[in-house]
């Protein structure tokens, strides 16, 4: 097998896109839930139809994840290193997808509406229940939370080998010359 | 070196940025979660409303006159009858309070017509707001909540108040006429805030609205002023005799009327539509019953009505998901 040390550009732009997406919605979402600010409808309306496009994008990503080949870790990285970066991975994986299905779910179980872009509305996934809807609710702010640590601890990662290793590692995912 | 401190730089600002969007530096905003600190006092009532907290569901059938179809595209305004759900309730955090000491009362409904829209409404018996924003607000409850060790008002605080805010002039002359009526049946209920109408022409009408009563205190059945649940229970011998009955009154803003400044009254002259009737018919008691899981977020709006940018009813929307939230979780881990 040929081996690669960069990300297919299919796949940098689904991460990139995605990485805006979804740091926009985190931090969206921590205002929005403690703002009495005027804005704060328009806000909350942006950020679900945001919300269902970055669930349509993580399956788009999933597809892509198993059609393209990812470069693997060099093989200077120790062993628990590289584990943590997987575990990692595979936290951002389950936030991204739990993120929108959580929200999607804790709307539906207050009865309310879910319209993408007011184009149209999505279905109903549950029958209003106040339980069904604190359970999505804590969900949806718990996963937050984890995503947000998470992301850090992924950023962080990427910036040490991008600017103290220097081992391609940051470089696989961006566009351009790298080593 | 220099990349070492440019990587722990990037990183410090990174993890600032997700403690700014926590909310970890804004210790001075009003938030939403402040405000239902505020409203739930010191001992929350667990499972219950941060704010209206004792109240009883209903049920019933709005009875369209048509007369506001052509100003809206909600279909509910269609000339017929659809079924409703709601809640009289008295403001304030007990849920056990007597009925007769709350100084507001209440009435919510949530409407949902056939094209699977709905319109979720809460009401109060002013006519007015005495401040206009939601800052203001929480100082008037501030002002007049009482003092955590003496557990008494400070009418100086209440002065000092008003004095700041002389936009409660409106609110506070009409405190001073209002007479509590002897039943939930016979106040009147205001919007408060105003909405636009959207008709099929995408014109927007400012409008707000009343629920007026078809009953007044003359015929209706007694009140027992020694019962803590006094309103509960007139309203049971009263909707037992025959259903209770509310007008949905819509009066229009003109060009002199700011809809986004909720402490002013608009002229009794302004053009007035009867929307419907509300036709109550029944009741039931509000643990275990439909309206407890409810969450009467007046911004849950059928396409037809869309909020004013009124700042106080922009603010509700938030407030109501944090009391909800709460309350939602407590029910979810005491069963
Ligand atoms: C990538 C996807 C998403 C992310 C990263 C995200 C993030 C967040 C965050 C961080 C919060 C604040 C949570 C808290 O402080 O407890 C929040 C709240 C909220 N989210 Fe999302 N969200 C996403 C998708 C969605 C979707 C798809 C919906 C609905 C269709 C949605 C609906 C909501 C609502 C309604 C709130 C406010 C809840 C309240 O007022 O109590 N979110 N979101
Ligand atoms: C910034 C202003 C306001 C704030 C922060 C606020 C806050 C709240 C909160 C936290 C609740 C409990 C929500 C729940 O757990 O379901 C509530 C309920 C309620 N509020 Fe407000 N409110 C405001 C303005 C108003 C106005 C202007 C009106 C009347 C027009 C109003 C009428 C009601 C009613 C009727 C209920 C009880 C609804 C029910 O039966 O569930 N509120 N409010």
């Amino acid at each position: 097998m040929k081996t690669i040390n960069k990300y297919s550009a299919s796949s940098m732009l689904i991460h990139w896109a995605m990485a805006l997406i979804i740091l926009s919605m985190l931090f969206l979402g921590l205002s929005m839930v403690q703002s009495l600010a005027v804005w704060q409808i328009e806000a909350i309306a942006l950020h679900k139809s945001f919300g269902i496009l970055a669930l349509v994008l993580v399956a788009i990503r999933l597809i892509n994840k198993v059609v393209t080949t990812s470069p693997a870790l060099p093989p200077s990285v120790p062993k628990a290193q590289a584990l943590a970066a997987h575990l990692t991975q595979v936290g951002l994986y389950a936030s991204m997808i739990l993120m929108p299905i959580s929200g999607w779910l804790m709307q539906s179980a207050d009865g309310r509406h879910v319209s993408f872009f007011g184009l149209f509305t999505l279905p109903s996934l549950v029958s209003k229940d106040i339980e069904t809807y604190a359970f999505f609710r804590e969900a949806h702010g718990l996963i937050a939370y984890a995503f947000l640590l998470f992301i850090f601890m992924h950023v962080s990662a990427a910036l040490y080998h991008g600017l103290i290793k220097q081992d391609g590692v940051l470089g696989s995912m961006l566009p351009g010359k790298h080593k | 070196m220099s990349k070492k401190i440019t990587l722990i730089a990037i990183i410090t600002l990174f993890a600032l940025t997700i403690l700014y969007f926590t909310g970890a530096f804004n210790s001075d905003a009003v938030t939403a979660q402040r405000f239902v600190n505020l409203q739930q006092g010191e001992q929350a009532h667990a499972g219950f409303r941060r704010a209206h907290a004792k109240g009883i569901c209903l049920a019933g059938s709005f009875e369209s006159t048509g007369e506001l179809a052509k100003y809206s595209q909600a279909k509910v305004f269609d000339l017929g009858a659809t079924p409703f759900i709601g809640r009289f309730s008295i403001a304030g955090n007990n849920p056990t309070a007597p009925d007769l000491k709350a100084p507001v009362r209440s009435l919510a409904f949530s409407i949902t017509t056939d094209d699977n829209q709905e319109w979720r409404v809460a009401m109060n018996t002013p006519p007015v707001m005495a401040v206009a924003t939601p800052d203001a607000f929480f100082k008037q409850l501030q002002a007049l909540s009482p003092d955590p060790v003496t557990k008494k008002r400070s009418p100086e605080k209440i002065k000092a108040f008003f004095a700041a805010h002389p936009e409660s002039a409106v609110f506070n002359n009409w405190k001073a006429s209002y007479k509590p009526t002897s039943s939930f049946a016979t106040e009147q209920y205001h919007s408060i805030n105003a909405f636009y109408l959207v008709d099929e022409n995408n014109e927007k009408h400012a409008v707000r609205w009343i629920a007026k009563p078809q009953l007044s205190d003359e015929n209706i059945q007694p009140l027992n002023n020694d019962s803590a649940d006094a309103l509960q229970l007139q309203l049971k011998d009263q909707v037992a005799q025959a259903p209770v009955k509310f007008d949905m009154l819509f009066s229009f803003a003109t060009a002199e009327d700011d809809e986004n400044n909720p402490t002013v009254l608009w002229p009794q002259s302004r053009k007035t539509i009867n929307a419907g009737t509300l036709v109550i018919s029944s009741l039931q008691a509000q643990e275990g019953g439909v309206c407890a899981d409810m969450n009467f977020d007046p911004l849950v709006l059928p396409t037809g009505i869309e909020p004013s940018a009124d700042p106080i009813l922009r603010a509700r929307g938030a407030a109501y998901a944090e009391s909800f939230r709460r309350r939602a979780k407590e029910v979810l881990l005491n069963n």
